[in-house]
């Protein structure tokens, strides 16, 4: 077989349903043979968004997302998703075309180093210099991808090492003497866990992504059920904890709820799996959780003591370490009053915003698409305020259902990521909740939607502003809205110009209606929301607070 | 404070960048390094001496480097018995007439003249970190005009 043969091959073996990418010079031979092989091909209209809709069809199916570049400004039109996939630790397997190995380094036509260039936000990568050496690279990338704390895998190959001929062979189990990662928790540690659980008064929940991707979400809702602990979550672990049950108290964090980080906050044991204390999580490192002992479960031992430091670490697989934990707890922690206090932080500090004037309140359009889905969607979002208010203001029930780009925070991500997961989950209605900044960065795959009939829903909140930033300068900046008054196409027109179908709501009256519509509609549709132009996301944490120190607009 | 650390590598292009990156993108500063093959050739072994201000840094070294897919094992020198060496070649000013002292010297420490002409020697030695600053503080008597160093080598006891 040659080289791109076996690529093809290969990429079955390893269960590939789909690819996502571009044509171009240094893929010829594989796009020959992609011509007529049984692989599903999306061609997106730029590689960035074959990157993001590789990774939003990872995060909706929890499968190994794979895209396809050439060489040079092919694979650098990748970085950025690759870097996005990186960030929330998501599994992909990244495919770039490359000058014929004589000319590597020779400042060839189309030549990049890739492998150089995404050392830092890879996994790990690979370049294939020799045809024998493709099928079993290919199995170690997803092998990589997906195990461990997963993450996204590029494979670079030489356009002579395509057109390069050798014999196929497929490498059974994949074992790899330098990479072990660790599944099963230390039974030690994991007894100590247990007795810090049964000795708390006030323990909380903090769970990340890590729930998700390990697949761990049911062990999560007994191990809260059963020590009757309140859990907020992560912005990654949206979806991890069903967000109607009486012991969840959201997203904590920056624009966490305020009930989530002063529960956080006051606690005096904090059970940490699958999430790796960011700075947006922690605000002020000195002065978070000041009377918790710290349980930290995650797969990552780099992440364990790195911002905060832990009382027990565990290191493993949440899902093979929770059955245990849960089992070794023999008696649960008595948490009435506790349960009571922050019951009354949910009362007292509820989320709330303020019907003015005739114009939409984005939170508003969110409610209603709650009502009307009750979390049987996916909600995709863009980076910004519109994504703040999709984390506030639906509620999401089960893994994989949210889908964001956290970490990096990638506008441009939503649109394209939705296409992806819609691919995923065509059962599933697919939202993208975006805003008019976010949605011009990547508005191109509207092409990619209409040309494959991939319905995807995009619910733009038109403000006229880069509105998180335009918040910024409003509450630190003194009003000086520098750059971030941003204009827009007519979306109903621009829509229309690709065949798929535009909706424009100006009235709070005719969002549900215009929302039902959407829905029917059997095609892409745009809706574009005029919104209240300077609605702000409340409550926030200013950047460098304690997470307790939270400003809040309405009060 | 400075820290030797040991890593057992795969032996393929790309794993020394790798390493590197994963300093130099945190702003951590590696003092030497020293790399060769080891006995079983499809393994690298680099000895690393760090420089770091506290032990929450040299753990996430660690840990960062025990991440990366062609590490195999890392050791910490800095808590476990071991012994470490450093090979140096100085080219120092030499007359004939300074042959004695030089010898002098030579009775403390592990070196030897391997190259003189008029005016020059190269000087090789061997030491631990200690003999070599003192050596290097003999030899500048002389005045060094060009002086490499292999870094520290160290091997667990």
């Amino acid at each position: 077989m040659t080289g791109a043969q076996i690529l093809l091959e290969s990429l079955k073996r390893a269960g590939t349903e789909v690819i996502f990418g571009y044509p171009g010079g240094q893929v010829l031979p594989i796009f020959d043979q992609l011509y007529d092989f049984d692989i599903k091909f999306i061609l997106t209209r730029h590689e960035q968004g074959a990157a993001h809709a590789a990774d939003g069809f990872s995060r909706a199916t929890g499968k190994v997302g794979v895209c396809l570049a050439t060489s040079g400004p092919g694979a650098t039109n990748l970085v950025t998703g690759i870097a996005n996939a990186y960030m929330d630790s998501i599994p992909m397997v990244a495919i770039t075309g490359q000058v014929g190995t004589h000319l590597i380094g020779n400042d060839a036509f189309q030549e990049a180093d890739v492998t150089g260039i995404t050392r830092p936000i890879t996994k790990h990568n690979f370049l294939v210099k020799d045809v024998k050496d493709l099928s079993r690279t290919i199995a170690e990338a997803f092998y990589i991808a997906s195990s461990g704390r997963p993450g996204p895998v590029l494979v670079d190959i030489p356009v002579d090492v395509q057109r390069a001929e050798t014999e196929f062979i497929w490498p059974g189990k994949i074992k790899i003497r330098s990479y072990q990662p660790t599944y099963s928790g230390h039974p030690g540690q994991i007894k100590k866990a247990a007795k810090l659980i049964s000795a708390a008064k006030k323990p909380i929940i903090y769970a990340g992504g890590g729930i998700i991707s390990s697949g761990a979400h049911i062990l999560l809702r007994e191990l809260a059920e059963k020590i009757q602990a309140p859990v907020t979550t992560t912005f990654m672990g949206l979806g991890a904890f069903a967000g109607t049950h009486k012991l969840s108290l959201g997203m904590l964090g920056m624009h966490g709820t305020a009930y989530a980080n002063h529960a956080i906050m006051e606690s005096d044991l904090i059970i940490a799996i699958g999430a790796r204390f960011d700075d947006r999580v922690t605000g002020r490192l000195d002065t978070f959780a000041p009377y918790a002992k710290v349980i930290h479960i995650d797969i990552d031992p780099s992440s364990i003591s790195k911002n905060v430091k832990v009382d027990v670490p565990i290191v493993g697989d949440a899902k093979n370490i929770l059955g245990p934990l849960i089992k070794q707890i023999k008696k649960a922690p008595d948490t009435q009053s506790w349960l009571k206090t922050v019951e009354a932080w949910k009362k007292k500090h509820p989320l709330a915003y303020k019907h003015t004037g005739k114009l939409i309140k984005p939170q508003y359009i969110l409610e209603q698409l709650w009502d009307l889905t009750k979390g049987d969607a996916v909600i995709c979002t863009e980076v910004g305020q519109s994504q703040m208010w999709a984390c506030q203001w639906y509620k999401y029930l089960t893994p994989r259902t949210f889908i964001s780009s956290g970490g990096l925070g990638t506008m441009g991500f939503g649109f394209p990521a939705a296409i992806g997961a819609k691919i995923g989950r065509p059962d599933k209605e697919v939202f993208n909740i975006a805003g008019d900044g976010s949605i011009q960065m990547n508005i191109q795959e509207l092409a990619t939607c209409v040309a494959n009939k991939i319905n995807v829903k995009v619910l733009i909140f038109n403000n006229g502003f880069l509105g998180m930033v335009r918040q910024w300068q409003e509450l630190f900046y003194k009003k000086r809205y520098s750059y971030t008054p941003i204009t827009s196409p007519d979306y109903v027109k621009l829509a229309a110009s690709y065949g798929a179908i535009g909706i424009r709501v100006t009235k709070k009256s005719e969002v549900r209606k215009a929302l039902e519509k959407t829905i029917k509609t059997d095609n892409t549709v745009f809706v574009d929301f005029r919104i209240e132009p300077e609605e702000n996301v409340w409550p926030m944490v200013p950047a460098g607070q304690a997470i307790n120190k939270m400003i809040d607009g309405l009060a | 404070m400075r820290h030797t650390i040991s890593v057992l590598v795969e032996n393929k292009f790309g794993v020394l960048a790798r390493i590197a990156g994963l300093f130099s993108a945190r702003g951590y500063n590696i003092a030497s390094l020293a790399v060769s093959e080891t006995m079983d050739p499809s393994i690298s072994y680099m000895t690393m001496v760090v420089e770091v201000k506290d032990e929450d840094v040299l753990e996430q070294i660690k840990k960062q480097l025990n991440k990366l897919i062609d590490v195999i094992t890392v050791t910490d020198f800095t808590k476990r018995e071991h012994v470490d060496r450093e090979l140096i070649l100085a080219k120092i000013s030499y007359a004939s007439k300074d042959k004695d002292r030089l010898e002098g010297i030579f009775n403390k420490f592990v070196g030897k003249i391997i190259h003189h002409e008029e005016g020059t020697a190269i000087i090789e030695a061997v030491g631990d970190a200690q003999q070599i600053k003192l050596l290097l503080e003999e030899l500048n008597k002389f005045g060094i005009k060009e002086l490499v160093r292999t870094g520290k080598l160290a091997i667990s006891n």
